[in-house]
């Protein structure tokens, strides 16, 4: 009877994971292997042709090197931030309470939003940055932007802003954690504060740190939405991401065959880090 | 949170200051340039005037009232979905030794990688033969069965007594009985966290929504500010920044009430 029951209850939830989650991953390799079919032309298998057009395809290792440069660019630095917030909310800082609100309060918003609000921080002349540009330095005018050079940059700089809040909080609950008797013993010594976060703390946080770094890894394949309202990829692609060319080749480009192809790379991409991910949990390395 | 650690230097309490004004002043701007006439956009005068203009102007250039709509159906449906399959897959993971559990748990947290849009493509596909393109149903349910709330519940219902199941069994109840007279009410605490993760997830997110639908009637809060935002429709600062700021507050209003709570939850979500 148990085996019914537990069947039973199972059901309903994995007839919809296996609809749109194992079957349209396996559509996918499928669909990857066939070409895109037309009014005149029907689909047709393939083999690894969409592969090799993959491969030959200049765009294709463009987004895949600004997602590299996006990922390097980001998480490291949103890390270091988030550790530096944590340590002060941490501390018995005055009004800490209003602080960590701050810190947090970008997490919440959509990634929309928050474009919509950077949009103008950038946008040439009259945006905020070219203003105090102009006011500070005497700058002038640069499309921020339009500008392949700063255009990844300034991405990155949003994207930051966004996350730095979201990784805060899993360091302060390791730092909430560690015993509070290190500290007092340190002082004792004599320990200055640097070296304490330097000799104990920042090893202590190691785990927290490589569990965060993977999944952040794994999030920044899926931040894309920003894309949409600050640039659409451009200029010539400078700022695109694999999930947004993605979108563009299936529903800008109608070639669904060879997004079928983009999207085994990005699966494939995620399953390694996923490798990666198990083998923390299996080392028991990551945060409890 | 408690009160551990020690009080920072002096030079550092600033720092720590500096960055959370700095944090905050993105969206302080936000709401400057949404209560000031556009004049006012990039001129700081404590005195300058104040207006809602912005704020009915955005009202009026995008049906706001229907994407609030569409946004309040599309989340209250995908939790309410959510809760129940959950619950069930949950239950069955955590008390049931049925055959082939452990295979079907693998494939289940299979989907904590491979979410609904990484798979943009297909699922599209998969709606269209359905039929449920451009409905409020298609967006929400490549989201219901949740692997993320069934892995919560799964690991919530594990540390119920089984005494506790005994003694309900004794008094007469079924299994669903003893489901929704013990291990639910147990597991609120639970229930509240995901409750937290999935209306914010929901209420933010675009990809899939903006793939699978294509009219007012049925595209969300985030679609309609992407429309309405987008540089070519022409909209001024003040405009865009009265929308973006309607369209984010019922969340950030709540979690300005529920800080504690919202960060608790996020975490819980992100160690999984």
């Amino acid at each position: 009877m148990k085996h019914v029951y537990g069947w039973l209850l199972l059901t309903p939830a994995a007839i919809l994971l296996v609809g749109f989650t194992h079957y349209p991953a396996a559509a996918t390799l499928f669909d990857s292997l066939f070409s895109t079919g037309t009014v005149v032309r029907p689909s047709r298998f393939v083999g690894i042709g969409n592969y090799a057009a993959l491969a030959d395809d200049p765009i294709f290792w463009q987004v895949l090197g600004n997602n590299f440069w996006f990922a390097l660019g980001t998480i490291p630095t949103s890390m270091t931030i988030a550790m530096l917030m944590a340590i002060w909310v941490n501390d018995r800082l005055p009004a800490r309470a209003l602080a960590r609100m701050a810190y947090f309060t970008p997490t919440v918003l959509p990634m929309i939003a928050v474009a919509n609000l950077w949009l103008f921080f950038y946008t040439p002349q009259i945006g905020l940055l070219d203003q105090i540009n102009a006011a500070l330095f005497n700058a002038p005018s640069h499309n921020w932007l339009g500008d392949p050079r700063t255009v990844l940059a300034c991405t990155m700089v949003m994207v930051i802003w966004k996350e730095a809040g979201f990784f805060m909080i899993f360091y302060l609950a390791a730092l909430q954690s560690l015993p509070p008797e290190l500290e007092e013993a340190a002082r004792m010594d004599g320990a200055s504060r640097w070296y304490f976060f330097r000799r104990v703390t920042f090893p202590l946080l190691m785990p927290t740190t490589l569990f965060v770094l993977v999944n952040a890894t794994i999030n920044s394949f899926k931040l894309v939405d920003h894309l949409f309202i600050l640039t659409k990829g451009g200029p010539d692609n400078a700022s695109s991401l694999l999930l947004y060319y993605i979108y563009q080749v299936a529903f800008s480009f109608f070639d669904t065959a060879y997004a079928s192809t983009l999207t085994v790379v990005l699966l494939l991409l995620l399953a390694g880090l996923a490798l990666v991910q198990f083998q923390l949990i299996e080392r028991r390395v990551h945060y409890r | 949170m408690t009160a551990a650690g020690r009080r920072a230097p002096l030079l550092e309490t600033a720092a720590a200051w500096l960055l959370a004004v700095l944090w905050l002043s993105p969206l302080l701007y936000a709401f400057w340039a949404a209560f000031h006439p556009v004049a006012y956009a990039t001129r700081f005068e404590l005195f300058a005037p104040l207006t809602l203009e912005n704020f009915a102007r955005a009202w009026t250039y995008a049906p706001f009232p229907r994407h609030f709509l569409n946004t309040v159906m599309l989340v209250t449906m995908i939790l309410a979905a959510q809760l129940v399959l959950c619950t069930l897959a949950g239950y069955a993971f955590a008390r049931f030794d049925f055959a082939g559990r452990d295979v079907a748990f693998g494939l289940v947290l299979v989907q904590l990688l491979i979410m609904p849009e990484v798979l943009i493509v297909e699922n599209y596909r998969i709606m269209s033969r359905l039929g449920l393109v451009d409905t409020i149903l298609g967006i929400g349910l490549p989201y219901m069965a949740s692997a993320f709330g069934i892995f919560l519940l799964r690991q919530t219902f594990k540390t119920v007594p089984r005494e506790l199941e005994d003694a309900a069994r004794v008094e007469g109840c079924s299994f669903l009985g003893v489901l929704w007279r013990v291990y639910v009410p147990l597991a609120r605490p639970t229930y509240l966290a995901y409750g937290l993760v999935s209306v914010s997830y929901h209420w933010n997110n675009f990809l899939w929504p903006l793939v699978i639908t294509n009219t007012v009637e049925t595209r969300p809060l985030t679609v309609g500010l992407a429309i309405f935002g987008a540089p070519e429709s022409g909209v001024d600062w003040g405009v865009i920044s009265a929308g973006t700021i309607m369209a984010v507050a019922p969340l950030l209003v709540a979690f300005l009430l529920f800080q504690r709570q919202f960060m608790q939850s996020f975490m819980q979500a992100g160690i999984k």
